[in-house]
């Protein structure tokens, strides 16, 4: 910054100069400054960091057991087969708990009297999925269940699995469709009723469209937790992309295997993390024109 | 003309009242917002509610569309009581029209499907008729061009005249208007108003609550001045605004005028 005789506030906001507004191209320098600033000082600081690690006592045991070049390369593929099996988890339970999140939703946002058990069941149910460790509820359902013995209840524990992911996920994502219906303003369904529409019809045609539009990116933050906490159903049985890894590195006695679990799972979340950033600043930008 | 009150307007004798409001009462907590209200209107018939923010007009227009519950008294619409208990308020609010202050349009829907919305889901008509029928209504009040836009690409006059459109759409037999021009910009106003004196030429039954002394004069059958949750004075324009009875009336006229209003 200079301090000195320079360019004062009124020339800086004269334009009709060679090159365009002074104003812009002290904007623009800056902004390059900036940049070399940020790359600097992110270099210096990954630097630091990276030294300080490969110059640790136990680097290189820590180095052959888990940034294994030779077993990276010889666990991926089946670690990514392995994936295959994490897809259609949350594949399917995504569908279910869109669905049953939404139901829980509505039964939550039921009003009178009349419906105060209805309210109270699907109060309890969100508290309780929210209380539990989901380990635990997989270990109850996937093992609990198919012991009880009874004729003709699956006994895989994937189907269990899914079960168990829909009804913790459920509990958030009902929470989440509640807040959405809950910002739409109660004048939007008074102008429904007032046209003759009945509740259902206010809510399935005026406030739920909204509500789901503005909560698609809470969505997908629950989703993304969704997906990574499927490598859980492995603690029933399931071969799974972890699962995979873990038999693996018993075999091997080598830890790398996991690093390719890790990266899997990286490379399909940062995209879905930008695709909600995206939504949100979209989100955004939509909402101030409207306000014009 | 009404056959109902003493009033000097054109009568239509023994006209059953399009609407009748029989001492109605309404608290919001230990708010006493409507103490006693007495009202008919006939068929055919303008009623303008005017008086103070807080007496109790916009209350009024919305217990009669059964928005809020009412403490005491009756509604009678088109000799139905639609304050009976077990009533069917879907099938009542079919008949009663209202446009709210803030339009709420639906803003997830273009304007030809905030029109057609509610002849669609509530009186089942075929999607292809309920959409023609809107767009023959949006066009004669001039908003055919806008059709297809999204409610937030209108000027606010623009998104009013959809709400008045959208309430028509279901061929109210009364239609209700809660300060309908208040959220609008100046030079917005008139295009609004017009529509209401073209809807008042055609015969609409309206009960309208606005600050527009000069087109509550222009327009009303009869005026009601609402003085904390009474109807304090009714009579025609020219006895409200040239010659009040009441005190409280004059008072309210003058801080009026003085703000230019009139």
């Amino acid at each position: 910054m200079t301090f000195g005789p320079g360019p004062s506030d009124i020339d800086l906001l004269i334009g009709d100069r060679p090159g365009g507004p002074v104003r812009f191209r002290r904007r623009r320098r800056v902004s390059a400054r900036a940049a070399v600033v940020a790359t600097v000082s992110t270099l210096v600081f990954f630097g630091a960091l990276v030294l300080a690690v490969t110059n640790a006592p136990g680097w290189a045991q820590v180095q052959r057991s888990f940034l294994n070049a030779k077993f990276f390369w010889g666990s991926l593929p089946d670690v990514v087969a392995h994936f295959w099996v994490n897809v259609q988890l949350f594949v399917i339970a995504e569908v279910l708990i869109l669905v049953l999140g939404l139901v829980l939703a509505v039964l939550r946002s039921l009003p009178g009297p009349v419906f105060f058990p209805v309210r109270l069941l699907a109060t309890f149910y969100v508290d309780l999925f929210r209380a539990i460790p989901g380990v635990l509820v997989i270990y109850m359902l996937g093992f609990g269940i198919p012991g009880l013995g009874i004729a003709g209840i699956p006994v895989d524990p994937f189907v269990w699995a899914v079960v168990a992911l829909t009804l913790l996920y459920s509990a958030y994502v009902s929470e989440v469709y509640r807040a959405g219906i809950e910002s739409i303003h109660p004048s939007q369904e008074a102008a429904a009723r007032s046209l003759g529409l009945n509740r259902a019809q206010a809510l399935r045609f005026v406030v739920l469209p909204q509500a789901v539009r503005r909560v698609i990116p809470p969505l997908l933050n629950d989703f993304i937790g969704l997906q990574k906490d499927t490598v859980l159903v492995s603690f029933v049985g399931v071969v799974d992309i972890f699962r995979s890894a873990q038999i693996k590195q018993a075999a091997t006695f080598n830890f790398t295997p996991y690093l390719a679990v890790a990266l899997v799972f990286i490379l399909m979340t940062f995209p879905l993390a930008r695709v909600v950033d995206w939504l949100v600043a979209r989100d955004r930008a939509r909402a101030s024109a409207g306000a014009r | 003309m009404t056959a109902m009150t003493a009033v000097p307007a054109t009568p239509e004798p023994n006209a059953a009242p399009a609407l009748r409001i029989e001492g109605l009462y309404k608290s919001f907590g230990p708010l006493q917002v409507l103490r006693g209200i007495d009202l008919a209107v006939a068929e055919h018939e303008v009623v303008c509610l005017i008086g103070a923010s807080g007496s109790g007009k916009s209350t009024l227009l919305r217990c009669v569309n059964l928005l809020e519950d009412v403490d005491a008294g009756r509604i009678v619409v088109g000799g139905e009581e639609i304050t009976a208990p077990k009533v069917d308020v879907d099938r009542i609010r079919r008949d009663i029209g209202i446009v709210f202050q803030s339009y709420n349009l639906f803003p997830h829907m273009r304007v030809v499907d905030n029109v057609a919305l509610a002849p669609r889901r509530v009186l089942k008509r075929p999607a292809a008729r309920a959409e023609a029928e809107a767009m023959a209504l949006l066009e004669r009040f001039g908003l055919v061009e806008k059709a297809h836009d999204y409610p937030d690409r209108l000027s606010g006059g623009q998104q009013q005249r959809v709400a008045i459109v959208r309430a028509l759409a279901m061929e109210p037999r009364l239609l209700l208007l809660d300060e309908i021009t208040s959220a609008l910009d100046p030079e917005l106003v008139a295009e609004v108003l017009d529509v209401i004196r073209e809807l008042a030429a055609g015969g609409m039954t309206m009960v309208i609550a606005t600050h527009e002394m000069g087109f509550a004069r222009d327009i009303a059958d009869r005026v009601c001045f609402l003085d904390a949750g009474r109807i304090l004075e009714e009579g025609t324009p020219d006895q409200i605004f040239r010659d009040p009875r009441e005190g409280r009336t004059r008072q309210f006229l003058d801080r009026v005028i003085a703000a230019g209003r009139l």
